[in-house]
């Protein structure tokens, strides 16, 4: 019948202040598939406690080993500290205010700050962004190729380029994070929306919706899946994007605590500083975790039934 | 041929007096490439009346539901709606992150959406699944949240598309009930398309059939409701209705 033709392409309705949803020209560039394992319902907690458990032995095992290896003298202390030393670094780094060091929680604060700055930054760009290429024709041939040459850019090869334009302060490295986390939360949130159900599209046009309720009830929501995805995507880069940027030209962070140790030949201080990275990544990604599960339990609940 | 869309916002509850038709469509097309699926048709209802379309497969029955809808902008032709329209989708559509009652009043105007979605949402006797996820519902249930998505709008033309017709049989009689008593309460006019000509004698003042992208036969049911399908004269309309879509006495097509 063709009234009942999947057509969310409107191309034939009268331009006007009618909001449509238009599917993707562009090959999706985002290889991830929407669904989330964010939940295996139907467990009891008890069962996924045992998993978690389960999943506790290997990293220790790792650990036990490396002491081991360490002690006997089967790997130099000088190359790879053994996990106690490393502890006791950790420890006497966040007791003691060294004077080439600072303290680590004094660095973890710089570092947080930047990045926090940065991924806040480029994440509302690539989801405004997004939600322009998502929501038009017009918005897609606009931003859609710039953001797709973006993205074939090496990023850490822009850092050159960026101390010449914007020095060596903190600005060069703000902006290598906000570039990095953008360009996921982009392409995620762009394949997105495009996937929202053109159905909902009609239905919010039978509904009289207005641009703005169109975009908070139906677009936004019904692209949060794939959003979450580019979230998750676009914290591994900021702190990726962190990483990097730190050991250039600085005098505080993370980052700076690892280049000042590489020169010290400290390699106990640079494994604490890589952890607390592993940990603060770890960390962004639960708190994503824990968003996903609030936001998508209309989801969940269906999956439950 | 000129396209006239006109939809006047006002609501004129001349219940009886039928000055103004609901709808009044005049010389209405559609084609899609080469393939005229509405040609040249002409439609009123009046205030209050419960239409029923029906039509084989491909023989425009959707496509001028959708005008009617004002979701399709290629139709050429007059059609003129009067007052606000509303719709109840074949899949009942109801956006899968918002709660029941959520669905009920989105994009609802005027004072205190949520006490009228909760007053239409009990009028459907969803009130117990107001908090559900939609994902949650029976199929009868979410038709059910569907209608009163669209009767809390307080509409002068209600559209239904196929409603009922992936629910089964008992479900299907209840769902009949409802619709005729929330019709009978609120005095919308109804255009119920179906394939199902049981259906709109049971349901319908008049019964349209839809050939060819055009109305081919009417037919007037004036029987009291709830009506019983063996009544001698819906016997006649039935199988006339059936021989108007080119199916015989034996069944065959």
């Amino acid at each position: 019948m063709p009234g009942n033709r999947p057509a969310l392409v409107e191309e034939d309705a009268p331009p006007g202040p009618a909001v449509r949803l238009v599917p993707a020209t562009v090959p999706s560039a985002t290889t991830t598939a929407p669904v989330t394992a964010a939940s295996r319902p139907g467990r009891g907690a008890t069962r996924r406690r045992g998993a978690t458990m389960l999943r506790l032995i290997s990293p220790v095992v790792v650990l036990v080993a490396w002491q081991l290896a360490s002690q006997s003298g089967l790997i130099s202390k000088q190359k790879l500290p053994p996990p106690t030393q490393v502890w006791s670094t950790a420890v006497s780094l966040v007791t003691q205010d060294s004077a080439a060091y600072g303290t680590l929680q004094g660095a973890l604060l710089v570092s947080l700050e930047r990045v926090a700055i940065g991924f806040a930054v480029g994440a509302s760009i690539g989801l405004l962004l997004a939600v322009v290429a998502g929501l038009s024709r017009f918005g897609e041939n606009a931003v859609d190729p710039l953001m797709q040459m973006l993205r074939t850019l090496p990023l850490f090869g822009l850092i050159p380029v960026f101390i010449v334009w914007f020095g060596i302060g903190v600005a060069p490295k703000i902006i290598l994070i906000a570039i990095g986390a953008a360009i996921p939360l982009y392409l995620n949130a762009f394949a997105g929306i495009r996937n929202v159900d053109p159905k909902l599209g009609e239905l919010s046009r039978v509904l009289h919706l207005n641009r703005r309720e169109l975009i908070a009830q139906i677009v936004l929501p019904g692209a949060m899946p794939q959003i979450l995805v580019g979230l998750r995507q676009s914290l591994g880069v900021a702190w990726l994007a962190l990483v990097v940027a730190e050991q250039i030209n600085t005098n505080a962070g993370l980052g700076f605590m690892i280049s000042q140790a590489t020169q010290f030949l400290r390699q106990d201080v640079i494994i604490v500083a890589l952890l607390v990275y592993c940990i603060l990544g770890l960390l962004t990604d639960w708190l994503v975790r824990i968003l996903e599960r609030r936001v998508l339990s209309w989801r969940r609940s269906f999956v439950a039934a | 041929m000129a396209s006239q869309l006109r939809r006047s916002l006002t609501v004129p509850m001349a219940t009886g007096t039928a000055l103004t038709n609901t709808v009044r469509v005049r010389g209405l097309s559609r084609s899609f490439g080469s393939d005229r699926v509405l040609n040249d048709l002409d439609l009123d209802i009046a205030p209050g009346e419960f239409v029923a379309l029906i039509g084989r497969s491909g023989s425009g029955k959707s496509t001028l539901l959708r005008a009617l809808a004002g979701l399709d902008h290629q139709v050429t032709g007059e059609l003129a709606v009067d007052g606000e329209v509303s719709i109840a989708f074949q899949e009942p559509r109801l956006v899968p992150w918002k709660r029941v009652t959520d669905n009920v009043r989105l994009g609802l105007r005027g004072p205190d959406p949520q006490a009228r979605a909760a007053a239409a949402l009990a009028e459907v006797g969803l009130t117990d699944r107001s908090r559900a996820w939609p994902l949650t519902l029976s199929g009868g249930e979410a038709q059910r949240a569907s209608l009163a998505r669209a009767l809390v709008r307080d509409p002068s033309l209600l559209l239904l598309d196929e409603p009922f017709s992936a629910l089964d049989a008992l479900t299907r009689i209840a769902m009949h009930r409802l619709v005729l008593s929330l019709w009978e309460r609120h005095r919308p006019a109804v255009l119920l398309v179906t394939h199902d000509v049981d259906e709109a004698l049971a349901l319908a003042d008049r019964v349209l059939v839809l050939t060819a992208g055009r109305i081919s036969h009417a037919c007037v049911v004036t029987a009291d409701r709830p009506r019983d399908r063996n009544q001698a004269h819906l016997h006649a309309s039935r199988t006339r209705l059936l021989a108007e879509l080119g199916v015989d006495r034996e069944g065959k097509i």
